[in-house]
């Protein structure tokens, strides 16, 4: 398998949250994105994703903003879904 | 075929609260412990837990673990063991400042004491008022518990296997549990863990329902595994509701929503509360209010293209209120309902929350199951605890809180049984038996080879809608029979469901096909006890089996106190006698439960 499909696959699960909130919208966002994600969005989950899902979910759902210019793009994705 | 053996004193499956408090007692113990886990520990669904933890410490006002037994035993509306319950109350206390030892940041009183705060159903002086007897961490009780137990374990040299799916109870000729079969995740490789205890803490399965608020991962894995290795499944009949989940995606809208003064409607905008609860209206019980919404939904009057929930109406309410008091929630109906609730109401649906049954135990922590005469003989070397257990302290029905303190104490109790037999076994591991690892590598296989099966997805999806509208929060027998036949069905399609993705690294569609595999164990065992039940109690009330003079609630204790044990084998049902004799102190006597 192709190494980048291989890391996407891990990223869909990593996606799998404690909260149905984020599940819900991880669930949206890859129907959006399909594996169309170039490699800044890739390292930006990843990053999002070591969050913890409270601290994720106040972020996603615009209860509080990052200062991470990295996360923004794909913060404001998440919140459009 | 011959696969990787990895040896253990014991493993646990499930990371969550009841998995690590296990896995603590064990490695503190200095066994070999492993636990083997589907997402990091940190990631586990006891994180959504906000509540609290209930004890009955006393820093707030004068409290009793009697008293805390009696509000658990009338909550499981006296379905639940009196032995189990008068186990957990006692316990309580201790878990909790275990707990604070380990570093668990609890809120405080100004003389540094556990703060506590009531919660409802638990009452002080055998149900005379409210009493506080919560202990949280402020909105992340969960969240605190969990990486407390993480951290500890860590330091106790637990050894976790991360992004791994048990897919197997290993059992041999004489039903002794010796492990299960595993799946890496990030490799396809399939493992058999041996194990001289083997410990099941793999949460709920709440998403047999379609409308849930458990999160995706919830999906009565150790259920499903045991359902195959011929274990019974008890007093799965037993579902916790919420009234007010969004519709079309679960999410809860707290209580706090119709506390403020927010109004359930119809499609004919008539406020319906009225006339099921004229003087609480709005605020009547959960039960209550679930009952009415779907009364309105099946007689017609839902809103919507398909007119399948109601709506909760907060227009009314100045906005400024909605975004102080109600934190949260304008966020969650723009995000999940696609509605600003400043302009138009919520459309929401009961929801389903929790599950009371689960692997039956005893207080021990130990698996029991029925063998010759006697209904329950521990199963060697199995033990479970947490929500996919059944010991049984919640019953028909739980209180609020009382499910963070099941799985600290009981996953310590399973944890304190295991090392306990541990030490007594003398021999080494006895030899895996091949035809249980074969069993695991044909289930992978025929999903591999399947051809011209059902999607994964739509079996799931009408797994979801048949439990939805066959057993939801108010039963018909009807509607429970014909649920009966289509849960079968889908069943059948479960079993020849397809992957069209072969890969081995990461394999999401194979991972969700074997969970599908497990739910369907479990909303079968749901349907087929629930369409058997015919009475109502606690959480499962039925339309023929009505609040009369004969029957309050409903409840028919002649016929009903007792435990339902399903079969997966011949989809039979057993029943077992309900422990009404508590450790030290006399029976709580059955009365009508009213609050």
């Amino acid at each position: 398998m192709n190494e980048r499909v291989a890391r996407l696959h891990r990223l869909r699960w990593h996606c799998r949250r404690a909260l149905l909130e984020l599940d819900l919208v991880f669930l949206r966002y890859w129907q959006r994105v399909g594996d169309d994600l170039d490699a800044g969005d890739e390292a930006a989950l990843a990053l999002l994703l070591e969050m913890e899902d409270h601290d994720l979910w106040e972020l996603v759902s615009g209860r509080r903003e990052t200062a991470d210019p990295q996360l923004s793009g794909l913060v404001e994705q998440l919140r459009q879904v | 075929m011959k696969i990787t053996q990895r040896t253990f004193d014991a493993v646990i499956v499930g990371a969550g609260g009841a998995g690590l408090r296990a896995a603590l007692q064990l490695s503190e113990s200095g066994l070999k412990t492993a636990v083997i886990t589907k997402v990091f520990p940190t990631r586990s669904h006891t994180v959504a837990a906000q509540g609290g933890v209930a004890a009955s410490l006393g820093n707030s006002e004068e409290d009793h673990w009697h008293w805390h037994m009696y509000d658990t035993v009338k909550g499981s509306d006296w379905l639940g063991d009196q032995d189990a319950i008068e186990f957990m109350c006692r316990k309580a206390n201790e878990v909790v400042i275990e707990l604070e030892h380990y570093g668990m940041p609890f809120d405080r009183t100004d003389a540094g004491k556990i703060y506590q705060r009531p919660f409802g159903g638990h009452m002080s002086n055998f149900g005379e008022k409210p009493v506080r007897r919560s202990c949280a961490a402020a909105d992340r009780t969960g969240h605190a518990m969990l990486h407390a137990l993480y951290q500890r374990n860590v330091r106790a040299n637990t050894q976790f296997f991360v992004e791994w799916m048990a897919l197997d109870l290993i059992r041999d000729a004489d039903g002794e549990v010796l492990g299960v079969t595993a799946l890496e995740m990030e490799t396809g490789e399939i493992v058999a863990f041996q194990s001289k205890a083997t410990i099941f803490a793999t949460g709920g399965a709440g998403r047999i329902y379609y409308s849930s608020t458990n999160a995706f991962i919830n999906t009565g894995d150790g259920l499903g595994m045991a359902a195959r290795a011929g274990i019974p499944l008890e007093d799965m009949e037993f579902w916790q509701f919420h009234p007010t989940g969004v519709a079309g995606a679960g999410v809860l809208i707290t209580e706090g929503v119709r506390g403020e003064g927010g109004i359930l409607r119809n499609s004919a905008g008539e406020r319906f509360m009225e006339r099921y609860a004229p003087n609480a209206k709005d605020l009547a019980s959960r039960d209550v209010v679930s009952r009415a919404m779907v009364t309105e939904i099946n007689e017609g009057r839902g809103c919507g293209p398909n007119k399948d929930y109601v709506l909760l109406d907060i227009t009314h309410l100045d906005p400024k209120v909605i975004m102080q008091r109600l934190p949260g929630i304008h966020e969650i109906s723009i995000q999940f309902a696609g509605t600003d609730p400043i302009k138009e109401p919520i459309p929401v649906v009961p929801t389903c929350h929790y599950q009371m049954g689960g692997i039956p135990t005893n207080y021990s922590g130990q698996v029991v199951a029925p063998r010759g005469s006697s209904m329950s003989v521990a199963v060697p070397g199995f033990y479970a605890a947490g929500e996919c257990a059944c010991a049984s302290v919640h019953g028909a029905n739980r209180l609020g809180t009382n499910s963070l303190l099941d799985l600290l104490v009981f996953g310590k109790s399973a944890g304190e049984t295991a090392v306990e037999d541990v030490r007594k076994s003398v021999k080494a591991h006895k030899p895996l038996p091949q035809e249980a690892i074969d069993r695991t590598l044909a289930r992978i296989n025929r999903l591999d080879t399947q051809k011209d099966g059902a999607d994964v997805h739509q079996a799931r999806l009408a797994m979801q809608r048949t439990m939805q509208n066959h057993c939801g929060v108010f039963r018909f027998a009807d509607k429970l029979k014909e649920g009966v036949s289509k849960i079968l069905d889908v069943q059948k399609d479960v079993e020849r469901a397809e992957i069209r993705d072969k890969s081995q690294v990461f394999n999401t569609a194979r991972i969700e096909a074997l969970e599908l595999e497990n739910l369907i164990e479990v909303a079968v065992s749901t349907m087929i006890s629930a369409e058997a039940r015919k009475e109502s109690r606690g959480a499962h009330v039925r339309d023929d089996a009505p609040d009369t003079p004969e029957h309050p609630n409903g409840r028919d204790d002649v016929n009903w106190l007792k435990h339902s044990l399903w079969f997966k084998e011949g989809n039979r049902l057993d029943y077992k006698s309900v422990k009404l004799t508590p450790l030290t102190v006399d029976t709580i006597e059955l009365k009508k439960r009213a609050y």
